[in-house]
């Protein structure tokens, strides 16, 4: 009945690939559905467009003082630390949430990736999306007549990078902390809100110096810190190593409390 | 390891939550190369024994060996070499069928060519529809191909087949022969009797955490010497009736009331039972309308064994 070996379709040949491959596959897979999503599309690129765009040309009447800097020097780099934010924070969260309720993760928990490179692709989708909206709205920002420092190239360059990296960890790790903790619904309504509460008050599209008082408490929120280290670095040339300090601490807590009440159920 | 040993050995697993005992005390064995499944109600026991085997659950006592490796310990070496089936969900809400199944092809080394699999579970016309709009019936077609892409040793179905149609039944359980064929062990939990009588070699029967009869499905419906009758009558049965007709028959014999007009009667195999039977009903002023000796249901055999119907 059955013929030889090579007709055989089923024929047991088990293995999982190499690990790269894996975590590839993983972050491409992620990659492309966030990008799919409407909603987080909304997110990721369309709001932080409309803040920046309408900043900009909003910015002259109202007559916020900016330090007497350009609006748009000032609200770019802003709106470069919002994008980072929503992606690393409400995305993630959200993200996170419907595949622990959809069972994704727990089928992919039966595959050979396994849970460290599972996370790295995270990482990578992340980061890929990241990336993605950072060029997008660079090139607004430029077209709006953006015109970062060029006072000391490589400290700009630095503080952009570690601001863009531990920011990123700082909100992906509070980001999976919700996602991990709570039902996925919840998880939707409360990233929305604290996205949107931090954008509107946190110190993160505008310095935490309009703040006024609250400013003082601003600076030690994850998003005022973000915020300040990429107008630190792309208005003054400067690496801001306590609000890079700030985002750090921030990291190490929300990794801290993810991993001791992250279920991948 | 020789590959005569078994595929999955379970020795007295309790798992229990809070305190609804949901495993007590379960063992079985699952033979290389064979189709077993494990039957019983909902709630009794099967999800949670399956997870256990495949590594999600911590046995809280007992043992469980598959290919011989710890689900626990030895995860890493374990995962590569089993494919999953989930009883739901899974996947990602905007993936699209056919994305999914290569998303997990590429997690393996030598997966199934997809495209082979797509046309065997009949998924072409559905191929690019996001998961959250395929239907119950396409969900566990994929979910069955995603158990299978990567080609491996032995598969945990739960559920198989529920929510399909009977033609995607019928294919599915062709394509869970031929992998069999082809070597691969398979271990499905099913609530469907007739599902199990067709498809597996060796059946275990759970209720309430425990292996309550295992065998083939020849073995179990065999009834060994007795004989079993159900008896229908056309008006309700008077009080007492079972009592009466136990007495009536001798002993050696069983009789269960199922309802107002019917009666299962297990009895030794010869020709004065029948007659017995039909004498009583005479003399209670009762008609048969059935009267039936025959070969035992698995059914049958649950019904037996637990006193209730295996579909509640």
């Amino acid at each position: 009945m059955s013929g030889p070996a090579a007709t055989r379709a089923f024929s047991p040949a088990p293995g999982g690939a190499p690990l790269a491959r894996m975590v590839l596959a993983q972050s491409r897979m992620e990659a492309r559905l966030m990008l799919r999503n409407g909603e987080q599309l909304l997110l990721a690129i369309v709001i932080p467009v409309i803040v920046l765009v309408g900043g900009v040309a909003a910015a002259g009447r109202i007559g916020i003082d900016l330090d007497g800097h350009r609006a748009v020097d000032v609200l770019t780099p802003g709106v470069l630390a919002l994008a980072v934010m929503s992606t690393a924070f409400t995305s993630v969260a959200i993200a996170t949430g419907f595949e622990r309720r959809y069972g994704v993760i727990k089928l992919l928990g039966s595959s050979p990736l396994p849970r460290h490179g599972l996370l790295l692709g995270k990482v990578l989708a992340l980061l890929n999306v990241v990336a993605l909206q950072l060029v997008v709205l660079v090139v607004v920002g430029l077209v709006l007549g953006w015109e970062p420092t060029l006072a000391a190239p490589p400290r700009t360059l630095a503080g952009v990078v570690l601001a863009v990296a531990l920011g990123t960890a700082a909100f992906a790790a509070l980001g999976l902390f919700v996602a991990g903790a709570l039902r996925a619904e919840a998880t939707l309504a409360l990233a929305n809100l604290v996205y949107l509460l931090l954008m509107a008050g946190g110190g993160v599209v505008l310095p935490v110096g309009t703040y006024g008082a609250a400013g003082g408490l601003i600076q030690w929120l994850p998003s005022g810190a973000l915020g300040e280290a990429m107008r630190s670095a792309l208005v003054d040339a400067v690496v801001d190593s306590r609000s890079l300090l700030v985002l750090a601490g921030w990291a190490l807590l929300g990794t801290a409390m993810t991993a001791r009440t992250f279920k991948w159920e | 390891m020789p590959p005569a040993s078994p595929a999955v050995v379970i020795d007295g697993l309790v798992m229990a939550y809070g305190d609804k005992v949901a495993v007590d005390g379960l063992s079985l064995e699952v033979a290389r190369g064979s189709v077993t499944a494990v039957l019983g109600p909902n709630g009794a026991g099967k999800t949670t024994t399956l997870e256990t085997c495949e590594g999600y659950r911590v046995p809280q006592r007992g043992t469980v060996r598959v290919l011989g490796l710890d689900p626990q310990r030895d995860r890493a070496a374990l995962l590569p070499r089993i494919g999953v089936m989930l009883q739901a969900g899974g996947a990602w809400s905007g993936v699209r069928a056919v994305e999914m199944l290569e998303h997990m092809a590429a997690l393996h080394a030598h997966p199934l060519d997809t495209a082979m699999l797509v046309e065997r579970l009949g998924l072409g016309d559905c191929g690019r529809t996001p998961y959250r709009r395929l239907s119950g019936g396409q969900k566990q077609r994929l979910g069955l191909a995603i158990a299978l892409v990567g080609r491996p040793e032995l598969v945990f179905v739960d559920e198989p087949t529920a929510g399909m149609d009977p033609q995607a039944r019928r294919t599915t359980w062709e394509l869970l022969e031929e992998i069999r064929a082809d070597g691969v062990t398979v271990v499905l939990t099913t609530h469907h009797m007739d599902e199990a009588e067709h498809l597996a070699d060796r059946i275990h029967i759970i209720d309430r955490g425990s292996v309550i009869a295992s065998g083939t499905p020849a073995e179990l419906t065999r009834g060994g010497r007795a004989a079993t009758i159900r008896l229908v009558v056309n008006r309700p049965f008077p009080d007492g009736a079972p009592e009466s007709l136990r007495a009536e028959l001798g002993a050696g014999t069983e009789v269960r009331q199922l309802d107002e007009v019917s009666m299962l009667i297990h009895g030794p195999a010869d020709g004065t039972t029948l007659g017995r039977v039909s004498r009583w009903c005479e003399e209670h002023d009762v008609l048969p309308q059935t009267l039936s000796l025959g070969q035992r249901t698995l059914e049958d055999v649950f019904l037996d064994l637990t006193g209730r119907e295996l579909a509640s």
